[in-house]
């Protein structure tokens, strides 16, 4: 299998590869790298790469705003609360399609994809209205059942899969042990699907947290997540970059590192198991 | 004590019927074998002993108690399954010890049986191992030492030696008779290969296509099949069936006669054929013989024989070791009619 | 493999999901329909009068519709060649041997980690802002002008933007294809005389087709529904250059308040979808063995 490769042809993807993969990267780089300048450093012309007073203004000037927190707080309870509501509905649902499949299976599971292309826009109006009706915009809750709703088919689907690859017949032989429904799962399903639950849990909490559809639309301070917070800064008047910079770093760091250690199970779950 | 009865069990998924209804008696202690092409029903009949499956009628009892609605683990059996099934999250120790746990026994307790176990069956070094790190026959072990652990009455194997290399499976069928023998409970093993139906079983059912076909010991299914699917399924090489003028001459629709109750000569004999294909195992030689109505039969000869392809040659039936059937395919058992000089040809 | 006592409980252990997930789907998209035939406006929300399929009359002969229309094809065929094109010469390159492969691969995904608010708004201003954006910058320095590019070509870089976003997907998902081609049947090929482009055009393509469709398919889903992008750096302009049609079925039930009209666009957008979620879902359900 492995073969012996040419150095010079090494030498030659790696310096290639290198220069696109920074190129890619580039503006998250800067986004980092401003966010240590101060504010009149960072629309310097022309801007200094790595050689200018590295500072931590722009934090703290996102810190002083204190409401700063109460978004990211917004954020971690957006997508927690809504992968946790998810997972509670989904690993039913998943454990029985996986190990009882009936004819209907299948049609189900289909059905479930297809509500995920329901355009957004499609049921804005009305998920609006009830919202306002039942008290719900700008809040927490409504926003986690919202932020659940869209993406339970993805939860479903995901640990459908999983759930698929553990052989039934291991189940059956907990069951002639003399395990319970719930001893079996307590005992050998969960453990057995640990990585998988993990996983979907991850991917969730990166599509919950950059979700800015519903969140953009359905909140504007109480219960707005950092999606928000950002969009803010949209407006056209003054620039405060190393500002900006700075929150946007916060706001993508942790998911940046999640999504890295993710990168395989995202492309089972964004794929819905087309590709693995 | 625990023999095993079934009653008209039928199993029906959807609107197939896999199996019609069966009858079936275990004694206690029995070592029983299900035998039978793929897609026979043998596996099912197995779950739904088992109580993996739902039975769609009929009753089974168990030591004779009904436990035809009981939840698997109610029924006292233990099952080795063809994948062997092992917890990959857990330890071979925690393996065998799970029956245990789930009957709730004591760690002092459990740790006891495990190691009284992982002994009889060489695994005690393995004990802190995961099963990824076991050969095929080590897992087969642990798989086993699973259902010994908790002293069922029962077994049930599902084709539990098919994963296995040739050598190995040779070795784990010696292990499993030798287990019986010890044990002395009941076991159940299901199996496509009737060769570990032969070697190992107190008694043989033969099914095919959801019927039991016949039920037997060995050498009983051997010397007296009671139809074409039985004498065609036990024995191997595969007994060779001859229909036309030759099963006229013995008052049956077709003979059939094994390929070592066969006498094969370049001289003269009951049947002209020409020979094709010779073996040669050493032992014995397989020669493979085409008739002149292009029936393919095998003779297996003792010792070297020297056969070349497209000699002509004669084969010669045994004397009573000659199986009739009928239009149906049922075996006549009545004396057969007298022999004529042999010689006659086809 | 199952007796009916599992299968009893495996419908209630499914139920949840599919009642909340049947109630999702069906009740709001019931209002919707019914609002779009609706005259239905938020500063008169007490008359509501029914006036039939006269606001899809007002939404499809609306020029602005058109264009939305327009806007959104472009832009979704645009990221689609650019991304799918860039993904599978990215994927190529990344499959060769090369120091470091696990570093470079995790600088390319990156980006689709990045909230949508935060590229658009990064983009926006570091990078396109005409005066002190760094391509301004870099091309002012090379003696090539400046382009202020979110008033001159707003579509376009609205395309860039999401490409950036999106390229890192179909990145990871082709790449994961071209891994699992086995080297044997690059071998074979080998031996067989094929050269570098034959190998790729008979062997690697056909191979991760399937791949390329998946890409294709999802991206087309969520780039028909492009939204925060066009909120936060063009707000839908300059005029309507950069409105598609969920911008401008938000703009017409957020920012005008005609819901009955919003409704009406909600519907075609719905239908849009469904054509894309239909060779979607078929080719899903291929591969799924139940």
């Amino acid at each position: 299998m492995a073969r012996a490769v040419s150095t010079r042809r090494k030498v030659f993807f790696t310096v290639l590869a290198w220069t696109v993969g920074l190129l890619i990267f580039f503006p998250i780089l800067w986004t980092i790298l401003t966010s240590f300048k101060s504010e009149g450093e960072a629309i310097m012309t022309p801007p200094h790469f790595l050689f200018f007073d590295w500072t931590l203004e722009g934090y703290h000037e996102v810190q002083a705003r204190s409401n700063y927190f109460l978004y990211m707080m917004n954020s971690v309870w957006l997508s927690f609360g809504s992968t946790l509501l998810g997972l509670l509905v989904a690993v039913p649902a998943a454990w029985a399609m996986a190990f009882s499949p009936t004819k209907r299976t299948r049609g189900i599971l289909l059905w479930m994809l297809s509500t995920k292309m329901l355009p957004a826009v499609g049921v804005l109006i009305p998920i609006y209205l009830i919202f306002q009706k039942l008290g719900l915009l700008d809040t927490r809750l409504g926003l986690i059942v919202v932020l659940f709703l869209i993406n339970l088919p993805i939860i479903v689907w995901m640990l459908y899969t999983y759930f698929k690859e553990i052989p039934g017949e291991i189940l059956e032989a907990a069951r002639m042990d003399g395990a319970n429904l719930r001893k079996e799962i307590l005992y050998v399903l969960t453990p057995m699907a640990v990585p998988g639950i993990a996983s979907t849990v991850l991917l969730n909490i990166i599509l919950a947290w950059n979700e800015a559809f519903w969140t953009l639309n359905l909140t504007t301070h109480d219960a707005a997540p950092l999606t928000v917070f950002i969009a803010s800064y949209s407006s056209p008047e003054g620039l405060f970059w190393a500002k900006l910079s700075a929150a946007s770093t916060l706001a993508i760091a942790p998911i940046l590192v999640l999504g890295w250690f993710s990168q395989k199970q995202l492309v089972r779950g964004l794929t819905f198991g087309a590709v693995k | 004590m625990s023999g095993i009865q079934l009653r008209n069990v039928a199993k029906r998924f959807g609107d197939a019927e896999v199996i019609p209804g069966i009858d079936l008696d275990i004694q206690d202690g029995e070592f029983v074998v299900f035998v039978g092409p793929s897609g026979c029903g043998k596996s099912t009949l197995l779950r739904l002993i088992a109580g993996l499956e739902d039975v769609s009628g009929g009753t089974i009892s168990i030591g004779g108690k009904d436990v035809t609605d009981a939840a698997p683990a109610r029924r006292g059996l233990a099952m080795v399954f063809q994948s062997y099934a092992l917890y990959p999250h857990m330890s071979v120790a925690a393996n065998i010890g799970f029956p245990l746990k789930m009957a709730g026994q004591s760690k002092a307790a459990i740790d006891q049986k495990v190691k009284a176990a992982a002994a009889t069956l060489n695994l005690t070094d393995y004990l802190a191992r995961k099963p990824r790190e076991l050969s095929g026959g080590q897992r087969q072990r642990v798989a086993i030492g699973r259902a010994i652990v908790r002293e069922p009455e029962g077994f049930l194997f599902d084709e539990p030696l098919s994963n296995l290399d040739a050598a190995l499976r040779v070795n784990m069928r010696l292990e499993l008779s030798e287990l019986h023998a010890q044990l002395k409970t009941t076991m159940i093993y299901v199996t496509h290969d009737q060769v570990e139906a032969m070697t190992m079983a107190d008694k043989i059912v033969v099914l095919n296509r959801g019927r039991v076909e016949q039920v037997g010991s060995p050498l009983d299914l051997y010397n007296h099949p009671d139809n074409l699917f039985v004498a065609g399924f036990i024995g191997s090489p595969k007994m060779n069936f001859i229909k036309g003028a030759y099963a006229k001459e013995h008052g049956a629709a077709t003979v059939g006669f094994r390929p070592e109750h066969t006498t094969l000569s370049k001289e003269s004999g009951a049947i002209k054929g020409v020979a094709g294909v010779s073996e040669h195992l050493g032992s014995d030689t397989f020669v493979h013989v085409k008739l002149e109505d292009g029936t393919q039969v095998t003779a297996r000869c003792a010792g070297e024989m020297a056969v070349r392809h497209g000699d002509t040659v004669w084969l010669t039936p045994e004397d009573g070791r000659l199986h009739r059937f009928d239009e149906k395919g049922l075996a006549m058992r009545e004396a057969a009619p007298k022999l004529r000089a042999a010689g006659s040809g086809l | 493999m199952a007796t009916t006592n599992t299968q009893a409980t495996a419908r209630v252990m499914m139920a949840p999901s599919v009642i909340i997930l049947l109630l999702w789907m069906i009740v709001p998209l019931a209002m919707t329909i019914y609002f779009s035939t609706l005259n239905y406006n938020l500063f008169n929300p007490a008359e509501t009068p029914f006036i039939g399929f006269l606001n899809y009359e007002y939404f499809l002969t609306d020029p602005a519709f058109l264009t939305a229309l327009t806007n959104t094809l472009i832009l979704v065929l645009g990221v689609l060649a650019i991304t799918v094109i860039g993904g599978i010469l990215l994927a190529l390159l990344l499959d060769q041997a090369m120091w470091g492969a696990g570093i470079v691969r995790l600088l390319v995904i990156a980006p689709f980690f990045v909230m949508p608010t935060v590229s658009a708004l990064v983009w926006k201003n570091m990078m396109m802002n005409p005066v002190y954006g760094l391509i301004g910058q870099f091309t002012r320095a090379l003696g090539l002008g400046t382009v202020d590019w979110l008033s001159q070509v707003p579509l376009l870089s609205i395309i860039i933007i999401v490409s950036w976003e999106w390229l890192p997907f179909a990145v990871l998902i082709l790449l994961t294809a071209l891994q699992s081609l086995s080297e044997d049947q690059k071998e074979a090929a080998e031996m067989d005389g094929a050269g570098f482009l034959s190998i790729f055009w008979y062997i690697t393509l056909p191979h991760i087709a399937r791949a390329i469709t998946v890409v294709i398919l999802i991206e087309t889903i969520f780039l028909l529904s492009i939204f925060a992008e066009i909120y936060v750096t063009t707000g839908g302009g300059p005029g309507n250059a950069t409105t598609n049609i969920p911008y401008l079925v938000y703009a017409q039930a957020l920012l005008q308040f005609d819901v009955g009209g919003a409704s009406a666009g909600g519907i075609v957008a719905v239908i849009l979808a469904n054509i894309v979620a239909f060779f979607l879902v078929r080719l899903v359900g291929k591969n799924l063995e139940t």
